[in-house]
């Protein structure tokens, strides 16, 4: 699976007083990330931690995720701190549970669906202001300094997996700021992923659940992840589309 | 004419002495800022003061674009380190004007947007995970070792 180089030119970089990062001395590794934009890290190992040789993914077995349960949507709420009301069209959402049934068959299946975290990202695609952008190691994200609250990524997402926040908030979570006019969506945990763990959802899936969620690196081919998706059939959602999304589902 | 050009002599002469009755001593407008939990900056407060912005611009866009969880500034820590209590002895939040970023921030009138999104008042849970942080390990690693030699 080939992730296309981070393709987004960091321009406050170049015009920070560096000298502060000359201070803190060692080994210099130096990353090219775009002409004449280059990032400076220091201390020996790299620094950054989206390594660009992973891309992170999930597997869902839909066989194993019951229509009773909803412990990943409440795992999310707490962990990332937003509350929808039940019903509510405009209030955010993340993670959601969606309950199909087959027209023809009468099989029932429910499944959670989120940010699909797209290889080839529609939002990515068509956000005026760089602020929807992928980490190297394939997560999408908003950057909500940058996000201009235009929404043209709601309308481009096959999946509508991205909320507006319309009303003003305190007491966000520190590590999910989110803010008045600006858009939001899955993060997959990523200060979960960054300090080694797996996205909340996941590891409630697992413990209060029914563990129909499989987290990992799709790069690697000795991840659990990847000995299962070698194993099972699973599908990407609209895969007619070919985004190739992170997420996938089996038993669908 | 006369008496208008003597009049702005007398203004110029007055605003001056002021300034200079300013230099002398502290203006008693001037904040009384709080002080922090922490060590000091080794920056000095005189850097901080005026760079603070630049740095966290900085770190906030290898945090967030390249994932690097081990920058040196982080609102986050800020936040955390330079907290300061109500009278109930909960750390207050921005809306209050004595939440440190407010003391400054008011006194210079340059509104701070980051509470737009940050939360103004210290993660409980922050001590917490800082002490999972293989940063901190490091960190401590460097004191012992230091403390050894
Ligand atoms: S699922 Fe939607 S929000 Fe997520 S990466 Fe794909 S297009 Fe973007
Ligand atoms: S709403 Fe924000 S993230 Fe979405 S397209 Fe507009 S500027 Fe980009």
């Amino acid at each position: 699976m080939k992730l296309p180089a981070l393709n987004t030119p960091l321009r406050d970089l170049s015009e920070v007083d560096r000298r502060e990062f000359f201070k803190a001395g060692g080994a210099v590794a130096t990353v090219a990330l775009s002409s004449g934009v280059t990032l400076m890290a220091f201390g020996g190992e790299a620094s950054a931690n989206a390594d660009p040789g992973k891309r992170w993914g999930m597997l869902i077995d839909v066989n194993k995720c019951t229509s009773d349960c909803n412990a990943c949507v409440t795992a999310c709420s707490k962990e990332n701190g937003w509350s929808a009301e039940e019903g509510s069209e405009t209030d955010a959402q993340w993670i959601r549970k969606v309950d199909l049934t087959h027209k023809q068959t009468g099989r029932e299946v429910s499944l959670p669906m989120m940010c699909q975290h797209c290889e080839d990202a529609p939002c990515v695609d068509v956000c005026p202001t760089e602020a929807s952008f992928k980490r190297p190691d394939g997560i999408v994200l908003v950057d909500k300094h940058a996000c201009i609250g235009c929404r043209f990524c709601m309308m481009a997402c096959p999946y509508k997996a991205r909320s507006f926040i319309h009303e003003p908030l305190t007491d966000q979570k520190s590590n999910a700021p989110r803010g008045q006019g600006t858009v939001e969506s899955c993060t997959l945990c990523v200060h979960r992923v960054d300090a080694g763990g797996q996205p909340a959802c996941v590891d409630a899936c697992g413990t209060t659940g029914n563990g129909a969620m499989l987290f990992g690196d799709l790069n690697d081919p000795e991840s659990d992840i990847s000995k299962a998706l070698k194993k099972f059939n699973s599908i990407g959602l609209r895969d007619d589309l070919r985004l190739n999304p992170g997420v996938r589902y089996s038993n669908l | 004419m006369k008496r208008l050009f003597a009049t702005f002599l007398l203004l110029i002469g007055l605003i001056g002495s002021m300034a200079q009755a300013g230099e002398d001593a502290t203006s008693s407008l001037y904040p009384v800022i709080p002080k922090a939990a922490g060590a000091p900056h080794p920056e000095g407060n005189d850097f901080m003061r005026i760079n603070h912005k630049n740095l966290l611009k900085h770190d906030r866009d290898l945090t967030m674009r390249l994932g690097d969880r081990e920058v040196k500034y982080s609102l986050k820590e800020c936040i955390a380190c330079h907290a300061v209590n109500g009278p109930d002895a909960q750390p207050v939040s921005v809306k209050s004007e004595k939440h440190f970023c407010r003391v400054c921030h008011d006194y210079a009138a340059v509104k701070v947007d980051c509470f737009q999104c940050h939360n103004s008042k210290p993660d409980p849970d922050l001590v917490k995970q800082l002490t999972m942080l293989p940063v901190k390990d490091r960190e401590l690693a460097e004191y012992l070792e230091g403390a050894s030699q």
